[in-house]
């Protein structure tokens, strides 16, 4: 059998058994707290594995493990951003987020401000960073069922753009926050066996010695010890100092903008309480932390076992690194037939990944418009439950569809950029709003929509002004040349913008409720008046 | 649930109160220097990364070099900050907070 067979197969299984799931899902969900927050009734545990889920995405499993089978070290120091970003989340946002928010990001800034503006600035800020996302990763599943299905036709790639989307469209529509959060669990639990099973190959091949697997890695390379220290990725010597500055922008946006993400902001509703928000960030980096752990094995391994020839002659990008590395380890042990295997199931783990990944971001956006945009803003307040139910699986279905569209028309172009700009927003935007509205007293409805605007608007121009869209080869549009801002990460600058924009916004307005401060503080601190789960 | 309805006083009664600053003293003074302790750990790390390459590349012992083992590092210091960080809470914040949210549901149930 061929592993095309087999991968399809495991994925039909997987595909047949979330569908299950959703429709259980879907038949459990009747309230607003069942479709927004799934009942807010999952365990410490439960939403730790869905937080991993909704994290890794295919970007950090292929792509990570990729960048460190084709640069070596560098792969390495994105994933240690990915990780520590959590701590801010953990200390700072998610259990008092549970305590004073309901279903989204803007349920914490509208507190104690004048609702409209807010949840606006909140709601445009959340629906941008969740498509830029969901068109990376649409993207990318085009490319990546190419490469690992055989399907190397236009064609071929538009059909799995439009499977990946509607699926993920029915998880979210009829399973709502539910049927996502069992899809990211169940993912997460795939993604780590797969992981975890690959890594005790690689690394049983050289009698558990990570010396000796390294000092393969670099000798395969051609690279040598250059191979296993930063800098032949991100700020290389050739590109001089601004090279430099361009990886601390990075690494500021990668570690600042996780805690700002509105699809991993609302997994802290889904707990019953700020104890259980604060459990499950915990198993959340645990589980992410062994899985960088584990990512750093596969890429070293791919990198010795594969070599960097036989990766880039299958993706220049190295996406196909770890799905490589799984057959070449399986053959070595098992014979032809094991590698055949192991290569059919990460395949078919790297489909499921993707699917939670857009899922996730598909409800955040569309549970943004219904409760934020639509209910409060346009409705100032006065539609039912149901009416904001009926609307966010209608948006859910309209967010899915334009995703879709803007995915085929972006397929051929390189989009991979607009993760590291979604990290970017949310730090520069969302995260100074966040952190204001729960720690700075004086804070006012002036500065969280200065912040939010500043921080999003900062962010965007200056990468469209940047080489990631034109004016070099690797760029979006790499005949033209508009380019005048030279980093490829606008994060050291925008993230400052986002700061001062909301202390500016702050001290020219003299708004200040002191009532409603007093009460956003004590009750974020003490869960007093929190929202409780449903019984059932 | 009832909250919206509270009488906003309250909770400036009880922001007022000193447990509540007690309360807010021990989860500030515990987070905000962690806080600054990670990220400035973090971007030391990154700095060194683009600006230090020579030291970073410095073996240790067989293939392990000094970049691999800051990097691991970070994950042992993530790993351990978040630890200690619930031991923290679960001794010095939750019975607190449970207190003063007790005393306040009491209060707006009377």
């Amino acid at each position: 059998m061929k592993h095309e067979t087999l991968s399809t197969i495991l994925f039909v299984v997987f595909v047949a058994g979330t569908l299950v799931i959703t429709f259980w899902a879907s038949r459990n969900t009747k309230t607003a707290a069942d479709y927004y927050a799934g009942g807010r009734s999952f365990s410490g545990l439960q939403n730790g594995l869905a937080i991993g889920g909704d994290y890794m995405s295919a970007a950090s499993f292929l792509g990570i493990a990729g960048i460190i089978a084709l640069s070596g070290y560098d792969g390495f120091l994105y994933s240690i951003g990915f990780l520590v970003a959590w701590l801010v989340a953990l200390l700072l946002v998610a259990e008092l987020m549970r305590n004073s928010g309901k279903f989204t990001m803007a349920d914490v800034l509208a507190f104690r401000m004048r609702p409209r503006p807010v949840r606006t600035a909140a709601g445009v800020s959340t629906i941008v960073v969740s498509i830029f996302y969901l068109l990376a990763q649409m993207v990318g599943a085009g490319a990546l069922v190419g490469l690992l299905l055989g399907v190397h036709s236009e064609a071929g790639k538009i059909w799995t753009i439009i499977a990946v989307g509607l699926l993920m469209i029915v998880y979210v529509v009829f399973g709502g926050m539910k049927g996502t959060t069992w899809v990211q669990i169940v993912k997460a639990v795939l993604l780590m066996t797969g992981a975890t099973l690959i890594t005790l190959l690689v690394l049983g091949k050289y009698g558990f010695n990570l010396s000796g697997l390294l000092g393969e890695a670099a000798e395969k390379s051609g690279k040598g010890a250059a191979f296993l220290e930063p800098g032949l990725k991100y700020g290389t010597e050739a590109q001089g100092i601004a090279g430099k500055i361009d990886l601390i922008s990075l690494g500021l946006a990668l570690v600042l903008g996780t805690a700002g993400l509105p699809h991993i902001l609302i997994r802290f509703y889904t707990v019953p309480t700020a104890r259980d928000a604060r459990k499950s960030v915990q198993w959340g980096i645990g589980i992410i932390g062994v899985f960088y752990l584990l990512t750093l094995v596969l890429g070293f391994g791919a990198a010795a076992l594969v070599g960097s020839k036989a990766i880039t002659a299958q993706d220049k990008a190295g996406n196909t690194a770890a799905p490589q590395l799984a057959k070449a380890v399986g053959e070595l042990i098992f014979g032809e037939v094991g590698g055949t295997i192991l290569l059919a199931v990460i395949a078919a783990v790297a489909f499921a990944t993707i699917l939670a990944v857009v899922a996730g971001l598909t409800l955040a956006s569309s549970s943004s418009f219904a409760h934020d945009l639509y209910a409060h803003v346009f409705k100032r307040g006065n539609a039912t439950e149901r009416q904001e139910v009926v609307v966010a699986r209608i948006s859910a279905f309209v967010i899915g569809a334009v995703a879709i569209a803007l995915s085929i028309f972006a397929q051929s172009l390189n989009v991979a950029f607009l993760v590291a700009l979604a990290f970017a927003v949310a730090a520069s935007g969302n995260l100074p709003a966040i952190l204001y509205s729960l720690f700075w007293k004086r804070f006012n409805t002036s500065g969280a929509v200065s912040a939010i605007y500043a921080g999003l608007v900062s962010s965007v121009v200056l990468v469209i002004f940047s080489p990631v869209v034109s004016g070099a080869p690797t760029s979006m549009f790499p005949d033209t040349d508009f380019h005048w801002f030279p980093l490829s990460n606008p994060g050291i600058v925008s993230i400052p913008i986002g700061f001062l924009a909301g202390y500016i916004g702050t001290v020219l307005s003299k708004e200040f409720n002191a009532s409603k401060y007093a009460e956003i503080e004590v009750r974020s601190l003490t869960g007093v008046g929190a929202e409780k789960a449903a019984e059932h | 649930m009832t909250t919206r309805q509270h009488d906003a006083s309250i909770y400036e009664e009880i922001q007022a109160g000193e447990r509540f600053k007690e309360l807010r003293g021990r989860f500030r003074g515990w987070v905000f220097p962690a806080t600054v302790a990670f990220l400035v750990w973090y971007v030391l790390y990154v700095v060194l990364s683009g600006f230090a390459r020579g030291f970073m590349g410095t073996k240790l012992f067989g293939n392990i070099n000094v970049a691999l083992v800051f990097g691991i590092l970070q994950f042992v210091s993530t790993f351990l900050i978040a630890w200690a960080y619930s031991r923290h809470a679960a001794a010095k914040l939750d019975p607190l907070a449970d207190e003063l949210r007790n005393e306040v549901e009491e209060k707006t149930a009377a």
